[in-house]
């Protein structure tokens, strides 16, 4: 099993509850596609081309200040469970974990995790340079992911054109290679049902939203992820300005949302959201979508002021811890069935809770 | 994926819904969702891929430019409109006509206007590439259990590195 204490807070430092709107906005992720010039992309590389990929970036790391200190995590050498636990910390893609069930992990794949950066190697495109930052924080997570960018430029050449830009495997990244996404909390709006409004409005502003995992995944919980749409044709700056205006606007739109239901559903609501506490508090058996649907919640309940504990940041650990794989690692298993899983959860949340009652006085 | 209705026609119409506060989502094929009165021109562009691929197939019609190969990654356009990805960075040489026309029709433009980039100088290049070459002959060495070889590899490595 893979050993999390090694890593640097085990990769989730972007789930600490800090950063502008916690409540609302759980985390800020940018990320920039780049590949590596004079290397077929990954997809059509050889096993030897991916390798040297790696090679290439794992002797620039003692020059890049931003990669000193980190570590590289082969992927494509480690078990299924390990890989499932990297893809539910958010820290790898389906893709490179090789768990969208088409394609195997790829010789080549790995992650490397630094303080405050991490690089997803021999995904789609050879690089994807990633930060993330806690709560809504565009700026601050593209100057880290910049800074590193400009590093790592300067020792591995860059697949670059003087009218595209940086050129990516996918057309949809080419120019800037820039996706910026928040993960945002949105029950007001799901409760008011002005949600199907607010999505349809993120279009025409030239942004997308996705469920929990990205593309492809489903809506849980009612957290959304929001990015940006297109790459080519604006600078990184104007298209993260556009992101945080719109971010800021559906923020305030939730906020009002939030409002409306403590003036015109006020017991109810409050009702609601006990009873998830207690489910949590108390419950021998949960599967997943119930421990979502009842944490979201209890995130309400939080930013209403309606409960004092538990913090922000258990909230965020137990949407991670309550995945599957995290569940059997915590039950000290590769796997688990569905119903053991279930038991192991709840178990899980109560011990979770109860800490965070204890904290708190 | 398949589509929720039918079972058997790939799902093209991704539905977000709202049902008594929770969101469900309902995946349909085209036919099915024209059934139920699905609008589907704001859930067709939702994510980028879906789009880049209608407007891939759009292109169906001008068929010589399909056989049109890559010198370096031999990937033809066909193999692009197949996937989705590109093969290497000189396919948006090989294929450029097209891609000009994809990507202005994707982003709205074909001019990068962000960050500037300047490849590091090729002398720079020269050595790490030589570096790579020696660390990778060493590797295999090893692995062959070849270890004159590998002593040998290891020396000359040292004198680059140093």
């Amino acid at each position: 099993m893979i050993d999390f204490s090694l890593l640097p807070d085990g990769g989730t430092r972007w789930l600490d509850g800090s950063g502008d709107h916690p409540e609302v906005v759980l985390s800020t992720r940018v990320r920039l596609a780049r590949n590596v010039e004079g290397f077929a992309y990954t997809t059509r590389a050889r096993d030897g081309e991916r390798l040297r990929v790696l090679g290439q970036l794992r002797d620039a790391m003692p020059k890049v200040e931003s990669l000193k200190g980190g570590v590289i995590l082969r992927v494509d050498e480690l078990a299924t469970p390990d890989r499932q636990l990297l893809y539910e910390r958010h820290l790898v893609s389906k893709e490179l974990a090789g768990l969208d069930g088409t394609l195997a992990v790829r010789t080549g794949a790995a992650l490397v995790l630094a303080d405050e950066v991490s690089v997803m190697v021999n995904e789609e495109d050879h690089l994807r340079l990633q930060a993330m930052r806690s709560g809504f924080d565009p700026l601050g997570a593209f100057g880290a992911a910049t800074a590193l960018d400009d590093e790592l430029g300067r020792h591995v050449p860059y697949a670059w054109h003087g009218e595209f830009g940086f050129l990516t495997a996918c057309p949809t990244n080419t120019g800037t290679g820039l996706r910026a996404s928040v993960l945002i909390h949105l029950p007001g709006l799901v409760l008011t049902k002005e949600i199907s409004k607010v999505l349809a409005g993120l279009q025409q502003m030239g942004l997308t939203y996705r469920g929990l995992y990205g593309e492809g995944s489903e809506v849980v919980g009612n957290y959304f992820q929001i990015s940006n749409q297109t790459t080519l044709g604006k600078s990184e700056v104007e298209l993260l300005d556009q992101l945080s205006r719109v971010v800021r606007h559906v923020v305030e739109r939730e906020e009002e949302a939030r409002h409306v239901l403590l003036r015109d559903a006020g017991y109810i609501i409050e009702d609601k959201l006990w009873r998830a506490y207690g489910t949590l508090r108390y419950a021998r058996s949960l599967t997943f979508d119930e421990a979502m649907n009842y944490l979201s919640g209890v995130r309400l309940a939080l930013s209403l002021k309606l409960l004092s504990s538990p913090s922000v940041y258990t909230l965020n650990k137990l949407l991670i811890h309550c995945q599957a794989a995290h569940v059997a690692q915590y039950d000290g298993r590769a796997t688990l069935s569905d119903g053991d899983a279930s038991v192991a959860r709840a178990r899980f949340v109560r011990d979770a809770l109860a800490a965070d009652v204890g904290s708190h006085g | 994926m398949v589509c929720d209705n039918c079972r058997e026609r790939d799902a093209v119409v991704h539905l977000t819904q709202v049902v008594e506060g929770a969101v469900t989502q309902v995946h349909l094929c085209e036919k099915c969702a024209a059934d139920k009165g699905v609008e589907t021109t704001v859930a067709a562009p939702k994510t980028p891929l879906t789009s880049l691929l209608q407007t891939v197939q759009q292109q169906l019609a001008t068929g010589p430019s399909d056989q049109t190969r890559c010198v370096f990654c031999q990937g033809t356009y066909k193999d692009f409109r197949a996937s989705g990805r590109l093969g290497c960075a000189r396919c948006y040489s090989a294929f450029e006509p097209q891609l000009r026309d994809l990507l202005q029709r994707v982003h709205g433009s074909t001019r990068h206007t962000g960050r500037q980039y300047a490849p590091p100088a090729p002398d720079q290049l020269q050595r790490a590439s030589t570096v790579l070459e020696l660390r990778e002959q060493l590797r295999r060495a090893i692995e062959l259990e070849q270890f004159e070889q590998a002593a040998k590899l290891r020396d000359q490595l040292k004198e680059v590195t140093e």
